[in-house]
């Protein structure tokens, strides 16, 4: 194995971790609703996730309460947000904070403790594939999800009739209820599934790459994937491609670093951030019709 | 609706406050203070992370609870978790209230905080583990540590003899000068035992981040690399790598071997109890201004008193190079032994220690070259 093939494999793993809840984001920002508590989320399913695998011994249990544990916090948004009206970017950040305190407290038993972490899968024939092989074939289950839910994401996005309302609400909700549509439901549902994305990478991150469980784990990988998805342009293929791009970064500062190649790690460190501001800077000009047009805006309780 | 929100926000923002404010409190962890009246005296440990980290912070709270077990006039106040700014300043402050007399501050950034808080409270003596005063001492401020680079480089005797790829990688988190004294000790042990190892280096510019660790790791090990050790405070995850690819690992700060019997090689372990109980025996007689404690103090295999101790060896490390590592340990405890003794050339070829010389703590202390045979550069800020 060289250098760059592990930070490819390492990229598509550790960029999992950002692709699941950015998924989720975008899920739920194309109903119109932008969730920062995406941090929280994964942070929930980081340790709703490890407790779950650490008490029972069962890690499928634990990817599922990991899952549950993210749309608990999707729940508390959105009726904040959708039922009474809160403000969308409040919400998030006041979610995030709670969580943070809640997951500190409550992991306090399981930091220190190991288990181990899913294994990985290889995909008979694809696997043997040459380099993709090792990259794409070789990884675990949560791994293997992400394409999934890329793939069908696109199809009920562009080709259902339910992506169709969906997106319509989050551009035009008056119109959905002007057809007898609920503009509110599908935003509830979106968000809680959303988040529940976000609760499967955080699992992604404890339960699917290290083995344990650390408070603030996720250190702002839910910040980056909420700006992957605005980087993105709400478009599900462009999410898969910066959430990799991002995990590629990460690996590759310390590929490059074990193969003693000099890299400023404090700049690696901060390139998240700076592009995500850049992204944030360039949007702000051109991004108007990429945008969801109701995105942040709160519905009426008629509507 | 708006009448409504507002209501439903005022009640929002008490529950968060309140969660955080339970949060907060628990996470600072208090143990129970005694009655400060009974002739007591309250010692109080504030930790930057976990107390079960099987690292630097379990390593600082086994000892707190030695103490209070040692010592019964000694009452034992801990907080874990607490972060490296303002927040050390409270946690002192409440400990203070609380009725603590004295205080280890035992993260290296709480350095500046530990110094002020000592000058702005005479009457309480302030310990900061690992830093170095170079200004004036307050009477009542001191720093303690251990020629850590000591047991580093047992611990890189073992990662030499047993590699098989002569390559050896270290997890670090910043290139302060502690680190690289490590990184350099570390190395220059496993030279001294197979000439070919070499070092390679990753950091990750947190003291504790599992993914980064993880993430180590694995480049590491793709490097070829067939022990890893680390200069972090959490070692779960460098261990847990180590051990699903069947590599060595040396440790640091704690004793893991309980984490992967064959793999785990030996390590550095802190014993802090004696360093502990000696200075709060002192505090507490009242004679702790112009003792040695009110200074840097810094403890070594010479003086017998080197907190930072060899770990027990893993089942994988054979008893020919167990005992040319306690013999090395033994020759280290001799006056004037040193780890840095030369001759020792630097990366890029000049020496660091001419032949004949060693380096003083000082120096090693302002220790800005990493050793021939390390592969990788320090990050410049």
């Amino acid at each position: 194995m060289n250098g760059v093939e592990q930070a490819l494999i390492g990229g598509v793993s550790g960029g999992t971790a950002i692709l699941l809840p950015a998924l989720g984001e975008l899920i739920s920002e194309r109903a119109g609703v932008i969730n920062l508590g995406t941090e929280g989320a994964m942070l929930a399913g980081a340790l709703g996730a490890y407790a779950m695998t650490e008490s029972s011994g069962v890690i499928w249990y634990g990817i599922i309460a990991g899952v549950l544990a993210g749309a608990v916090v999707g729940l508390a948004h959105s009726w904040i947000t959708v039922r009474r009206g809160g403000d969308q970017i409040a919400s998030g950040l006041l979610l995030w904070f709670l969580a943070l305190g809640v997951t500190s407290v409550f992991g306090t038993d399981y930091v220190g403790t190991a288990i181990t972490p899913l294994s990985n899968i290889a995909i008979p024939g694809l696997h043997s594939i040459p380099w993709i092989g090792a990259i794409l074939f070789d990884q675990n289950v949560l791994v293997y999800a992400g394409y999934v839910l890329v793939a069908v994401i696109w199809f009920v996005f562009y080709r259902t009739r339910v992506g169709l309302i969906l997106r319509a609400t989050g551009e035009r909700p008056e119109v959905v209820a002007a057809t007898g549509g609920k503009p509110q439901l599908v935003q509830i549902v979106a968000v809680t599934i959303g988040a529940c994305l976000g609760g499967l990478g955080g699992a992604q991150l404890s339960i699917g790459y290290v083995g344990n469980w650390f408070n603030n784990m996720t250190s702002g990988y839910g910040f980056v994937a909420v700006a992957v998805v605005l980087f993105a342009a709400w478009r599900p293929m462009r999410v898969l491609g910066g959430a990799y791009l991002f995990g590629i970064v990460l690996a590759a500062a310390s590929v490059l670093q074990a193969h003693g190649v000099s890299v400023n790690q404090y700049l690696l460190d901060a390139l998240p951030y700076l592009v995500t501001l850049l992204a944030l800077a360039l949007f702000a000009r051109r991004g108007r019709s990429e945008t969801p047009e109701a995105l942040t805006r709160s519905l009426s309780r008629s509507g | 609706m708006p009448q409504r929100f507002h209501r439903l926000s005022r009640v929002l923002a008490l529950a968060v406050v309140g969660l955080l404010a339970a949060a907060c409190s628990s996470t600072g962890n208090s143990s129970a203070a005694g009655d400060s009246g009974s002739g007591k005296t309250t010692v109080g440990f504030v930790m930057v992370g976990s107390t079960s980290d099987y690292g630097y912070n379990q390593a600082v709270y086994t000892a707190s609870q030695q103490l209070a077990k040692d010592m019964p006039n000694v009452d034992v106040i801990t907080a874990d978790h607490v972060p490296e700014n303002n927040a050390v300043t409270q946690t002192m402050q409440s400990m203070v209230n609380k009725g603590a007399k004295i205080i280890f501050a035992s993260s290296y950034g709480y350095f500046s905080y530990a110094e002020k808080f000592a000058a702005a409270h005479p009457n309480v003596i302030v310990l900061h583990q690992g830093g170095f005063e170079t200004g004036k001492f307050s009477p009542n401020f001191g720093t303690y540590w251990g020629e850590a680079y000591e047991p580093v480089s047992l611990g890189g005797m073992a990662a030499g003899g047993l590699t098989k790829t002569n390559k050896l990688g270290f997890v670090y988190a910043f290139p302060i000068s502690q680190t690289i004294a490590n990184i350099d000790a570390f190395e220059l042990g496993a030279r001294s035992v197979n000439p070919q190892a070499q070092t390679y280096l990753v950091n990750t510019s947190n003291w504790c981040d599992p993914l980064k660790q993880k993430e180590a790791a694995a480049a590491l090990l793709s490097e070829g690399v067939d022990v890893l050790s680390q200069h972090q405070d959490c070692q779960t995850t460098v261990i847990q790598t180590a051990k699903a690819a069947g590599k060595y690992v040396v440790g640091y700060h704690y004793d893991a071997k309980s984490l992967d019997p064959s793999g785990w090689l030996t390590g550095s372990a802190w014993d802090w109890t004696p360093v502990y109980e000696a200075i709060t025996k002192v505090a507490v007689s009242g004679s702790f201004t112009g003792s040695k404690y009110n200074a840097n103090w810094v403890g070594s295999f010479a003086d017998n008193d080197n907190p930072l101790t060899l770990a027990s060896f893993g089942s994988s490390v054979p008893s020919d190079l167990q005992s040319k590592i306690t013999t090395a340990q033994t020759a280290l405890k001799k006056p004037g032994a040193s780890v840095f003794a030369g001759p020792i050339t630097c990366q890029d070829g000049s020496t660091l220690v001419a032949a004949g010389q060693t380096m003083t703590y000082d120096q090693i202390n302002n220790i800005g070259c990493l050793v021939k045979g390390v592969v990788g550069t320090l990050p410049k800020s």
